[in-house]
């Protein structure tokens, strides 16, 4: 049984290690490349289309990791009442989360279509607005509604394990509280939140990781339009690499992203470690 | 569970006007945003064409519900086929991750060998590596062996997130089971492998069962490793037929489509539906770790 590991572990590292390769040679679909050192990297750092979807990646993974900590905490809290049906009101929450995104996505772009929108024909009715909204037309609307849809789906995750967290803290604090005389507000911030932050850790670690190497998503809805506003690391370096034949340049997109994935890791990993040196814990 | 016990505790405090404002209310708003998309998803599907092209009535119901999308769907595209294939490529991935990640789960978790904490520390890692990273490497890697545009590109890709997943949930179940049933075993004259196939595969069920549900959805919705390494349409998955096929030209046609996406959901929703309580331990179990 050994064997399985080491083989897992070989079979695991040498396509990240490939990759890696990959982006310093000047491979083609079809050609074996050439080792060209840096020049991806320069060309690609260079490149002003680089910087923006940079931008982008961060402006789509900040504002989507952020609504989704926020609205998945409350909808946890939520769901940790003392509520009539819960574990079904826990099963259909999660369904966003395991229908397959290409398609969720299909019936988000649906509900966005610039002629056909149903939350355009809701807004015209009630007297808000006067004509169809172009959701995926715009720059900054495209980035706003591709963001939505990324919150939509992401919630449910992020919710269900917070409250695996939540049922784990144990009431008689909640009562010593009630007794000391505390409000809502303060049970929540000197309570909830303090015993709940090492899985925030990891909850918030797994979605920002996941949202910023989003693919299917935007693939779907805009393929990175309008004007390349919702272009992400992930669909650029598919763009050129694989619509493109440009293997290595695609793959030097991709191997730019995990020093952020990386950054991100040490980052919950030590700020973890804190929280347990500080609540006593040994390792 | 005394949960429910436990629980009432201190509602008492709250009176019931303002548990309507404050719980009920939002949890209201959340489910139908949750759920709206996929009530609209299954009206359109349903909706004939000339409705769904009308700006006047109301479009939250359907008049004169019609399958035609559906039996369009199924008998003018090639949409049949690619159930077929989903099916298939996401069973046969499964079932090989299921068998490694026990092996490995098992090696790492029970026979102490130097680097076992490290090895798990691996695989925890291998399971952070997202495929948007992965699949230009792999593509390569594919089209080296000959494998492009066929099944096996993605049965023997998939478990490269899926068997670091699994192990790492299996790890967990294994390291509850006391290890006083093995050392038993053991004095018995059992063997490693008898150790394993009776005695702990028996006791890991439920999280055999989370694992296998987890890598079969998984895998039913992966999308990027399907949209690369596959080009013919016999050999399309759902997702990836979807996209790429039936979306032509500039008249979308939104039935078919919802249809589409509608039966492509059903699946996973049913196989989720039966296990609920597994998928929520495995999910919150991984997390926890």
């Amino acid at each position: 049984m050994l064997p399985t590991v080491a083989i897992l572990l070989v079979f695991l590292t040498y396509p990240l290690g490939l990759g890696v390769w990959l982006g310093f040679t000047d491979t083609k679909i079809g050609s074996i490349g050439e080792w060209v050192g840096l020049d991806n990297y320069r060309y690609l750092i260079g490149d002003s289309l680089t910087r923006e979807v940079l931008f982008n990646t961060l402006f789509y993974t900040v504002t989507a990791s952020i609504l989704k900590f926020v609205l998945g905490l409350w909808l946890a809290l939520l769901l940790n009442e003392n509520l009539p049906l819960k574990s079904f009101f826990r099963a259909i929450v999660l369904l966003p989360w395991i229908v397959p995104t290409a398609l969720s996505a299909l019936a988000f772009w649906w509900i966005y279509d610039a002629q056909f929108s149903i939350v355009s024909w809701l807004l015209i009715r009630m007297g808000v607005i006067h004509s169809y909204i172009p959701f995926l037309g715009t720059p900054w609307l495209a980035r706003i509604s591709t963001v939505i849809a990324n919150v939509w789906r992401g919630i449910p995750f992020v919710a269900i394990s917070l409250l695996a967290g939540l049922q784990t803290i144990s009431p008689t604090l909640y009562e010593a509280a009630a007794i000391d005389g505390v409000s809502s507000w303060q049970r929540f911030r000197y309570i909830t939140l303090p015993l709940l932050t090492p899985i925030i850790a990891v909850v918030m670690t797994f979605s920002v990781l996941f949202t910023f190497t989003d693919f299917q998503l935007i693939y779907v809805l805009t393929r990175g339009g309008p004007l390349n506003a919702t272009h992400l690391m992930a669909t650029l370096s598919f763009q050129r690499a694989i619509p493109g034949g440009e293997l290595g340049e695609g793959a030097a997109i991709a191997t730019m992203m995990v020093p952020f994935l990386f950054a991100c890791v040490m980052f919950s990993y030590f700020g973890l470690q804190r929280r347990g040196w500080q609540q006593g814990g040994d390792q | 569970m005394s949960k429910a016990q436990e629980s009432v505790g201190m509602d008492y405090l709250q009176s019931l006007p303002r548990r309507w404002v404050t719980v009920y209310a939002p949890l209201g708003i959340f489910v139908f945003v949750l759920l709206f998309p996929f009530y609209w998803m299954a009206i359109t599907a349903f909706k004939p064409d000339a409705q769904l092209a009308m700006h006047t009535g109301n479009p939250f119901w359907v008049v004169g519900p019609t399958l035609v999308h559906f039996k369009r769907l199924l008998l003018d595209t090639p949409y049949k086929g690619w159930l077929i294939n989903t099916v298939l490529i996401s069973v046969a991935s499964t079932f090989v991750s299921i068998i490694a990640s026990v092996l490995a789960a098992y090696a790492i978790e029970r026979l102490r060998f130097r680097g076992a904490k490290q090895a798990g520390l691996a695989v925890f890692l291998a399971y952070l590596i997202p495929p948007s990273i992965l699949f230009i490497p792999l593509a390569a890697i594919v089209f080296k062996l000959g494998l492009f545009d066929t099944r096996w590109a993605l049965i023997l890709t998939y478990p490269t997130f899926l068997i670091p997943f699994c192990t790492w949930l299996l790890m967990g179940y294994f390291r509850s089971i006391p290890y006083e049933l093995e050392e038993c075993a053991l004095i018995d004259g059992a063997t490693r492998w008898q150790i394993l196939v009776r005695i702990i595969l028996p006791l890991a069920v439920p999280g055999l069962i989370s694992a296998g549900i987890f890598a079969f959805t998984l895998s039913w919705n992966e999308f990027i490793y399907a949209l690369t390494f596959i080009s013919s349409s016999e050999v399309k998955t759902v997702p990836v037929g979807m996209v790429t096929e039936l979306i032509e030209g500039d008249v979308y046609h939104w039935g078919e489509l919802m249809a589409g996406a509608l039966l492509g959901s059903l699946p996973v929703a049913v196989v989720y539906s039966f296990f609920v309580e597994y998928y929520v331990s495995g999910m919150t179990g991984a997390v926890k770790e």
